[in-house]
């Protein structure tokens, strides 16, 4: 086991029928768990979109240092923003910002002592899944606005 | 630390096939997860082919007829076979539940049946608890009060008092939810997992129990109970339809005021 100091480990070892000792299984888990079930899924997405939003963020230091450094420096990180693989990049981004941010006002509401029977559950899943779309699609109809105006 | 692939020793294996007999015409295949610490061979699935027709309407119905009928060494809990001992718990179809309250006709195709999640196998669908049992007991899941009973009569409760309680007293223990929760498989050595914390709050929750502050106290712990990310894995599986994530939560919002 990678962690020897896991308590659990001492009901890994089993006796069979003549006494000797066998280390037992480990039952399996993600590989038989419905891990896609609204509650689960909605979860994980929370934490990747977490790390995404993060990793996304160097992007705007990338483009704040370029700003910084000269017209030649910002003039290339334009380009890139400007170019297919940016604008994809982009919104990629921002899908995950809503995504987290909406997903982060589930869990203050959880924190904070309400909607935790399943119908609520799955009912505030869906919003946060169709709000991240509605939201998403809405900041890039401003952004192209205000964009070309 | 959590290990998302399972030992050498725990990967599962194609099994036999138990043929249903012949001139049957309602087969449904029963896919179980078997393991007989006698071979020293891996676990494998072994698959049931049971004429419906001749079974009885629930999951516990085709194992008891396949223990009776078709394989005698398949071994598994079961005591009432109503819903009200949680020996049948396991993972049926994906989730975990009791064996005794879900109806066959309920899942589609062939019906996938393994052991609670990420837990020792002692035999086949047999888990060793001894774990989970020992942090039952840690949250210590008893009456305690200082004050003497009051004479020739039990402790009383005013009606409002009792009804805080409902949903709590329900659990049967059958740790389905805990062994549904991604949280308790990583870190399941030091946190207590949704069961036995809905026990916890079954004490803290209680009119009667004075050592309220000191239960607290207990639960005040980066890994005892805030491993809790409300997942809800457990209140969408829990077979009593209780709602564990929401007494953890109230836990929280305890520990939240005291602090403030």
């Amino acid at each position: 086991m990678a962690n020897s100091h896991d308590a659990r480990e001492a009901t890994m070892i089993g006796r069979r029928t003549d006494g000797t000792i066998i280390r037992r299984p480990l039952s399996p888990h993600l590989q038989v768990y419905d891990m896609m079930q609204m509650t689960s899924a909605l979860s994980i997405m929370h934490r990747i979109t977490g790390t995404a939003w993060s990793l996304g963020l160097i992007f705007l230091v990338w483009w704040l240092a370029a700003a910084a450094a000269g017209p030649d420096a910002y003039a290339s990180v334009q380009w890139f923003m400007g170019s297919f693989i940016g604008v994809i990049m982009l919104f990629g981004i921002t899908a995950v910002a809503w995504y987290h941010t909406l997903a982060g006002l589930r869990h203050l509401m959880w924190d904070a002592g309400y909607g935790y029977d399943i119908p609520t559950t799955y009912r505030t899943g869906w919003m946060v899944i169709i709000g991240t779309g509605v939201m998403t699609v809405l900041t890039w109809i401003v952004a192209i606005i205000a964009w070309a105006s | 630390m959590a290990t998302f692939t399972l030992p050498k020793n725990s990967t599962v294996q194609p099994g036999q096939t138990y043929k249903a007999e012949a001139g049957a015409t309602n087969v449904r295949s029963f896919k179980i997860y078997r393991w007989d610490p006698d071979t020293g061979e891996n676990p494998r699935m072994d698959t049931y082919e049971i004429d419906l027709d001749k079974c009885g309407p629930m999951v516990l119905d085709a194992l008891i007829k396949i223990k009776n009928e078709v394989d005698t060494t398949l071994t598994f809990r079961r005591s009432c076979r109503e819903g009200i001992c949680g020996s049948c718990s396991m993972n049926i179809d994906g989730l975990n539940t009791l064996a005794c309250l879900k109806p066959i006709e309920d899942v589609q195709g062939e019906v996938r049946i393994n052991p609670l999640p990420h837990m020792p196998v002692v035999k086949d669908l047999v888990p060793d608890l001894s774990q989970i049992y020992a942090q039952l007991r840690s949250i210590e899941p008893w009456l305690k009060a200082d004050s003497p009973a009051p004479p020739d009569e039990e402790r009383r409760q005013s009606k409002e008092e009792r009804a805080k309680l409902d949903g709590l007293w329900e659990c049967i223990l059958c740790f389905c939810c805990s062994t549904a929760c991604p949280s308790y498989w990583w870190n399941g050595d030091r946190y207590l997992g949704p069961a036995v914390l809905l026990q916890a709050y079954r004490w803290i929750a209680d009119s009667r129990d004075e050592r309220q502050g000191e239960r607290l106290d207990q639960l005040q712990d980066p890994f005892r109970l805030y491993r809790c990310h409300t997942i809800m894995n457990c209140s969408r599986t829990c077979p009593k339809g209780l709602n564990p994530a929401q007494a953890i939560g109230e836990i929280k919002v305890l520990l939240a005021e005291r602090e403030s």
